[in-house]
């Protein structure tokens, strides 16, 4: 049936409502024809035979009489194949990029449909991306979600730029490596610096951008995410290639759907944010993984910004308890003059338990990231002491942590843009910080690593 | 206008569709929506419409399509084939449906929720001319090598036994044993149907006094769990609520263990999934997983199952509790229900109490805590469920309603604590925030069966910890190097107590699981430690000097050095400690002499 309607009922912010329809069919896709222009839409509530459609474009410019609707008779699909390597599309994934439309091998509904957990493999695979405090703390695991929780004003964008130049998959090649690029409501300037670097570092044809930036409607932005993980999807289960797909900046994009919700009338659970905000995010973020068999993998890396730096906010606080942990960058290292200011305290990776060690990593890693953890939790505590009764007054031992907390946050977790630096070289660098400590004091490792590992700064010679 | 035998729909928001047509659908009964014939639940009924919820995503499903009632409520399965399976929300099995779909989940698969094909080896317990009751045991079958399953008359049935097979191979829709109940006669399967949010009857509860041992010593000594208690399990996310969650599947001493994965990650499942079949069952040397159960509902599965995975996973655990086993249920997490729920209501436009959430939260969590317990079967048996359900709570903050809502029905609490974790001291249960209401009730299984003073000795480690909690605000001020040496004293043997006792490594093969007698053993060396270390202080000797001696570190590494099959070693270990301290004595004691 192809029926065009004429005019609509009401129009709400990026919301109308056409009536009369028939046999609408719940998230399917309409065209609606304002004068000589086609805007997309897609169905999100039915009511007998009144619906609801956001549209894409956004509804400027529409009236109650100027449109003509038509129903496609199905869910929004995105045309794939390995042509959209090197391409750069638009949020809903047409390209923008002037050279041509794609020509695809397949359609693929973008909600994807959940990963049944009986087919999953368990993500053991560590990635290096040379980057010291990432690699020893909070390994990145192929297969997993690691997002980037940070802050405006701080370098995520350099992080994640460092992270895809650097990062080493074992057994992935130029052949079978791509890497899918989402900017939802960045700033021009913003995307344009990831393509620049994507262009130097030589892998712009291994990427796929979608582009919807700041000024691009925000029905699109809901549909980025899932357009992008499509793409990786198809790309990782169809064609055995190792996907990292970068989503930035979640923020804007819960932001969008806080919009649109509020558009429907919804009743808004905390902050105004809809009430399965939850649910929505898992919907993206669970879309990595490994599937058995299979020769592919998903590995997200999102970047969200912390509205005010809360870590509590809705956002970072549901991302947390999706994702396998995260990557938490402070404001106060960054006015220290640390790159990358990685906070290690609340940074964590779920699953390198099961990628580091003895035949993935060195047997010491484990070991050795504990440590780090718990000594450096310790400076903490003595800084805060020091605040109060002057640093002169600290016990030998504690003045022993404050410099082992200097030596960390410069030596360790400091690391030049363009530094590389392999994981051999990053655990040796921690047992040379961990000579600031006295032997007794590092009780997460055994007798026997200690034996193997530990250096003193009197053997070494040298003082650090 | 007369009776339709089904319902069309008319609206669609998401999970929820609004139903219409005259067809008198009752409250919670189960319907299939759509073409596709998606599963759903009646959750509202009006006078003009019926709102259903869909377990299953809804694109696509049009205005128009018929709604069609199966005339009974959200029904499971229990029979054999549970243990060891892993099934979704609603009971489907997702082995079978991996076999069928491939690696996604795609909707409206309907299949068996238990395998009908594969064939038992029954034993029938009962002959002709026997009378049954409610809950007797009519065959026995070896559901896995850890597990009989016990075949039971259902809860709504009594009467003679007019016909019975004998021993033999069969299938689960088999008819075993007929009953005649009056005029009626009622053919027994292997299998019964229960509907889920129906808590399943038992003759009367029993008074919670042994523990669930889980060889966790912050659990088992400090804060202790009895066998069909409740308890909650509190954190922010990075704390390791689920990593605390896999211990307690892993090794308490429960005969059956119900994990339900509610609206939690997918990889999480697939942990489960690989590592039990290969973990040992420290109890008979079987695999784990012959005496799990796996509800898995990941974050993205539709999330209206998600609100009956909780109530699948009490169901299955109370059917094996009448069949006279203890049972534990893990719900990870109950938050991420509370949420289904909110989202549900947010879409039926109700009205919102706190933070969103429905105003009758308070009443679906009472609703599924109190269906724990230790209970006598209807068949006179013992059996017990214990709940363990992990909260979530946003922005980490305990005041948020669902930590506050299930703090009112569980009696022990296990406040896992961000700056634990931080510091990676792991399990991360806070001992100044945490409780366990228990601990009364259970002091005379202690007393019997491990040792007379154990919890009196639990006492003095809490007291101890108690006061390090008041002196480390003192040192927050100004350091630790101006308290008194018997303070000294003890702040370090807190933290022995915390590195040695209370920090437990989930990846050593020794640490992993304590046995309680060791526990004991563990706790009565540092306070033999202590002890002497009070007598000594007083003679002038510095706290630093012991140190240096290393006896702290000793004893904090007891854990990994002792193994948990030669505790005879505490005997040696406390020989030389006391031999330690004698010569740091004399020689102190040497030392001053000179002095004089």
């Amino acid at each position: 049936m192809n029926l065009e309607y004429i005019g609509l009922k009401e129009i709400s912010g990026p919301l109308v409502v056409i009536d009369g329809v028939k046999d609408a069919s719940f998230e399917e896709m309409v065209e609606i024809h304002v004068g000589k222009e086609l805007r997309l839409g897609r169905i999100i509530q039915i009511e007998g035979e009144t619906c609801v459609v956001q549209v894409f474009e956004g509804t400027q410019g529409i009236s109650l009489a100027n449109t003509r609707t038509r129903l496609k008779g199905k869910p929004l699909k995105m045309p794939l194949s390995k042509e959209i390597l090197g391409r750069i599309l638009d949020g809903m994934g047409r390209p923008v990029d002037g050279l041509g439309e794609i020509f695809p091998e397949k359609y693929m509904d973008i909600n994807g449909e959940p990963i049944n957990p009986v087919k999953r493999e368990y993500p053991r695979n560590f990635i290096q991306t040379g980057i010291s405090s990432i690699d020893g703390l909070m390994t990145l695991i192929r297969g997993q979600k690691l997002p980037v929780f940070s802050g405006n004003g701080l370098p995520h964008n350099q992080l994640a730029v460092q992270i895809v130049r650097q990062a080493k998959i074992q057994d992935a090649n130029e052949e079978n490596f791509a890497i899918v690029f989402a900017a939802m409501g960045v700033k021009y300037d913003v995307a344009e610096y990831f393509k620049e670097s994507f262009r130097k570092g030589g892998v712009l044809d291994r990427v796929v951008m979608f582009l919807n930036l700041a000024n691009d409607p925000v029905v699109e932005r809901i549909v980025t995410p899932r357009c992008a993980l499509t793409a990786a999807e198809y790309l990782a289960y169809e064609k055995d290639m190792h996907v990292l797909v970068i989503l930035t900046d979640m923020t804007s994009y819960a932001e969008a759907l806080r919009e649109i919700s509020s558009s429907k009338g919804e009743i808004p659970s905390r902050k105004g944010y809809p009430g399965y905000l939850y649910s929505d995010l898992a919907s993206i973020y669970e879309r990595a993984g490994i599937i058995k068999g299979g020769k592919g993998s998903v590995t997200q890396i999102p970047i969200l910004t912390m509205p005010n730096d809360d870590i509590t906010h809705p956002i970072p606080d549901l991302t947390g308890y999706i994702t396998e942990g995260q990557i938490v960058l402070d404001k106060d290292l960054a006015l220290r003059g640390v790159y990358p200011p990685v906070n290690v305290l609340p940074s964590l990776s779920r699953l390198m338990k099961d990628g580091i060690g003895e035949g993935y990593t060195r047997e010491d890693h484990p070991e050795v990231a504990n440590q780090l953890f718990a000594s450096y939790a310790k400076v903490q505590e003595v800084r805060a002491l020091a605040s109060v009764i002057g640093e002169e007054e600290l016990s030998e031992l504690d003045k022993k942590y404050m410099n082992f907390g200097r030596a960390f946050e410069e030596m360790f977790i400091t690391q030049n843009f363009h530094e590389e630096r392999d994981i051999t070289q990053t655990l040796d660098l921690a047992w040379m910080l961990l000579g600031h400590l006295p032997k007794e004091e590092l009780d997460r490792i055994s007798p026997k690593t200690l034996e193997k590992y530990y250096v003193s700064p009197e053997n070494e010679g040298r003082q650090v | 206008m007369s009776e339709t035998s089904h319902g069309i729909i008319y609206g669609i928001n998401g999970p929820v569709i609004k139903v219409r047509g005259n067809y008198p659908f009752k409250m919670y009964e189960m319907v299939l929506v759509g073409n596709e014939k998606l599963i759903g639940e009646v959750i509202r009924v009006l006078e003009t419409e019926t709102i259903v919820q869909v377990y299953e995503n809804t694109t696509g499903l049009k205005a128009g399509e018929t709604v069609t009632p199966t005339g009974k409520p959200l029904t499971i399965k229990l029979g054999p084939g549970i243990i060891g399976n892993i099934f979704d929300g609603i009971e489907r099995p997702l082995t079978r449906i991996a076999e069928e779909t491939g690696a996604f989940i795609k909707r409206g698969s309907s299949m068996d929720n238990l395998d009908t094909d594969k064939l038992w080896d029954v034993r029938i317990k009962v002959k002709q001319g026997d009378t049954v009751k409610p809950g007797d045991i009519i065959a026995e079958v070896d559901e896995t090598d850890s597990v009989v399953h016990r075949i039971m008359v259902p809860p709504y049935v009594e009467g003679e036994v007019i016909e019975a097979l004998n021993d033999g191979s069969y299938n689960i829709n088999q008819v075993i044993v007929k009953v005649k109940e009056g005029k009626t006669i009622h053919s027994l399967t292997l299998v019964q149907d229960w509907p889920v949010r129906q808590p399943r009857p038992h003759k009367e509860r029993k008074h919670l006094d042994i523990p669930l041992i889980t060889g966790q010593r912050v659990i088992d000594t400090m804060f202790p769990i009895a066998k069909g208690g409740t308890a909650a399990i509190p954190g922010g996310f990075g704390t390791g609520k689920t990593l605390t969650q896999h211990q307690f599947a892993k090794w308490s001493n429960a005969d059956i263990i119900v994990y339900v994965g509610c609206g939690e990650r997918g990889n999480e499942i697939t942990e489960v999934l690989e590592d039990f079949p290969n973990l040992i069952d420290p109890r008979n040397g079987k695999p784990l997983m012959n005496r799990t159960v796996l509800i898995a509902n990941t974050s993205n599965m539709p999330v209206a199952a998600r609100e009956a995975s909780i109530y699948t996973g009490i169901t299955i655990a109370e059917y094996y509790r009448d069949m006279g086993y203890d049972v534990a249920i893990m719900a990870d997490s109950t938050s991420r229900w509370a949420e289904a729920l909110r989202e549900i209501s947010g879409r039926l436009e109700e009205m919102p109490a706190e933070e969103g959430f429905p105003a009758y939260l308070p009443s679906r969590l009472s609703e599924f805590y109190e269906r724990a317990g230790r209970v006598e079967n209807l068949n006179g048996t013992f059996g017990s469920v214990t709940i363990i359900g992990a909260v979530s709570p946003q922005g980490g903050d305990f005041s948020e309603p669902v930590t506050q809502n299930t703090k009112r029905f569980i009696r022990c609490f296990w406040a896992l604590d961000k700056s634990l974790a931080y510091t990676r001291h792991y399990p991360a249960i806070n001992w100044t925030s945490s409780y366990s209401e228990y601990i009364e009730d259970l002091t005379d299984w202690y007393k019997e069966n491990i040792k007379p003073d154990f919890m009196d000795k639990r006492t003095r480690l809490s007291r101890i910890l108690q006061e390090e909690t008041k002196l480390l605000d003192i040192v927050k001020l100004i350091g630790s190097d101006i308290l008194p040496e018997e303070q000294k004293l003890v702040i370090e043997i807190s933290r022995v107590i915390r590195q040695g006792f209370l920090q437990q490594n989930a990846y050593n093969e020794q640490d992993t699981y304590v046995p309680l007698q060791k526990q004991y053993l563990m706790m009565d060396t540092i306070l033999k430690l202590y002890d002497r270390l009070q007598k000594l202080i007083p003679l002038g000797i510095p706290v630093s000097v012991f140190r240096n001696a290393g006896v702290f570190e000793d004893v904090i590494r007891m854990k990994y050095t002792i193994r948990n099959d030669d505790l005879g070693a505490f005997d040696t270990l406390n020989e030389n400690l006391n031999k330690v301290l004698d010569e740091i004595e004399a020689d102190y004691k040497d030392a001053e002499r000179k002095n004089d």
